[in-house]
């Protein structure tokens, strides 16, 4: 691994953000505008439920968590997307990079450019909502060490997808976290699925992050196994995640994508 | 002379077409090769397995005498592509774009060398200019920069002057004359402008369907098909392959 080609890359990315004031917009505005919103209708649910004793706290910590997990998936499919956009991709795999090396400069651009979004939008819940994520203690961490693995994990199996079948792949790029959201029992308890959808929900790290949050929200208790069940099914995905990427690499090279995606 | 391109029967097949049907060449340094044929020839697939981004199906490729398949990164250290069909970041300034590759290819004192390539193509005004906003004959001179930033000892050119008018385009040629001619570097140069191919190439081969159907130096190849030029030669060629097997 050489730090010169990882930074290389990094500084690719970071040239690009940083020239561009539209693209920070974007990077912060869509975090701030869901916070914003998810406040008004916790603040709703607030007045018209009892099951939440603290319903804004928790719907709106679920929502940072989300939208931290969605920006580093979509961040990570992004600085992908760039290169073949900009007609770049020829470049940088004639580059001589190694594929641990793309992967690891990608991996922490994505985390710097889902931070410029998160943390605008966390210190807004403050002065608007009286919300704190820090109320999770130090268990925040975990849990957003969790969510930022698999959120990593998510953008490089799409990007495996685009890799292996060119830039048709793209919309999938958008959809994946759609689809998994309902199993990720975000906003509601693993319950309130019906069973089948349960046993697909167990065997993601997301539904056990939530559970989390929400438990040390609502009962002020920790329960590790879900801290241990999430690292578990993350180290299997993200493990996964990267045999298909090396996977992708060589079936693209046979199918000639990687010649055909610079055209 | 080193060979410092070297293929060997390499095949390349997708699914049951054959794009290239085992092919054999050298390129020594301090030479330009020109690969010429038709769209669909199996250029493009040749150049993309040169470069590593497509995986023979038989065959094997060296290049100073490194085996690719054993050793990409190695190579792809001293080797370099430019082609119209892909460019460079465009929202990043040439400067930016020339350091980022720099630290690709993991340049030692990367302004010296931004500097000098800036000076030899006259891209020094260009250096603080939006890559996108240039026009096609500054950004091709700018990734003939990128492409000559790791002082490649193999250079591949897939059209490098195809839509440049005839000043930048006659600059690009020499300075491509000059540079090789300076430091001893091997480059295969694909195009269909025979007038470049006649002045740069001091062999060609001729490929159609995948196969290379004649070579030499285009003076002999002109010579041979009892034509003026070898613009005509390709022409004859292209259209007609069983009278020359």
């Amino acid at each position: 691994m050489s730090l010169t080609r990882i930074y290389g890359l990094f500084l690719r990315h970071f040239y690009l953000i940083t020239r561009s004031f539209p693209r920070i917009l974007d990077l912060v505005y869509w975090p701030s505008i869901q916070i914003t919103l998810w406040g008004f209708i916790s603040n709703f649910f607030a007045t018209h439920t009892t099951y939440y004793n603290n319903a804004v706290g928790v719907i709106l910590t679920c929502a940072i968590l989300y939208d931290f997990l969605f920006r580093t998936s979509i961040g990570f499919n992004m600085l992908f997307l760039e290169e073949i956009w900009s007609r770049n991709f020829t470049n940088l795999f004639i580059a001589p990079m190694k594929i641990g090396e793309i992967l690891t400069s990608l991996v922490i651009t994505a985390l710097i450019r889902s931070l410029i979004g998160l943390v605008p939008a966390i210190l807004l819940t403050s002065p608007l909502f009286g919300i704190s994520i820090l109320d999770l203690g130090i268990f925040l961490f975990s849990l957003f060490l969790s969510l930022y693995i698999f959120g990593i994990t998510l953008g490089i199996l799409v990007s495996s997808g685009l890799l292996r079948f060119g830039p048709s792949f793209e919309n999938i790029a958008w959809s994946t976290m759609f689809l998994l959201a309902p199993f990720g029992c975000i906003y509601y308890p693993i319950e309130t699925l019906p069973e089948i959808f349960q046993k697909i929900a167990y065997v993601l790290p997301l539904v056990y992050i939530f559970e989390e949050a929400r438990n040390i929200l609502i009962n002020q208790t920790v329960n590790i196994e879900n801290v241990y069940y999430a690292f578990i099914w993350n180290a299997f995905y993200f493990s996964l995640s990267i045999a298909l990427f090396y996977y992708s690499f060589n079936a693209a090279k046979n199918k000639g994508t990687l010649i055909n995606m610079g055209e | 002379m080193k060979n410092l391109i070297e293929v060997k029967n390499i095949k390349k097949n997708y699914g049951k077409k054959e794009a290239v049907k085992g092919i054999s060449f050298k390129v020594e340094e301090d030479e330009i090769l020109g690969l010429l044929g038709p769209n669909g020839s199996g250029k493009t697939t040749t150049i993309g397995m040169l470069l590593g981004l497509l995986k023979p199906t038989s065959g094997q490729i060296f290049i100073n005498n490194l085996k690719l398949e054993e050793n990409r990164i190695k190579i792809l250290e001293m080797i370099n592509f430019i082609s119209p069909y892909i460019e460079l970041p465009k929202k990043l300034t040439v400067r930016q774009n020339l350091y980022v590759y720099s630290k690709l290819y993991k340049v030692q004192n990367i302004n010296e060398r931004i500097e000098y390539l800036s000076e030899k193509l006259r891209i020094g005004e260009l250096l603080n200019s939006i890559t996108g906003e240039l026009s096609s004959g500054q950004k091709n001179r700018v990734s003939l920069a990128k492409a000559l930033v790791n002082e490649p000892k193999v250079l591949l050119l897939d059209e490098p002057t195809a839509s440049l008018d005839p000043e930048v385009g006659d600059f690009v040629r020499t300075f491509l004359e000059d540079y090789k001619k300076e430091k001893k570097i091997s480059i295969l140069l694909a195009s269909h402008n025979m007038n470049e191919v006649t002045r740069l190439c001091k062999s060609v081969l001729m490929m159609k369907n995948g196969e290379i159907i004649d070579q030499g130096k285009p003076i002999d190849l002109i010579e041979k098909h009892g034509r003026t030029n070898l613009e005509e030669v390709f022409l004859k060629l292209s259209r007609s392959k069983s009278e020359f097997n």
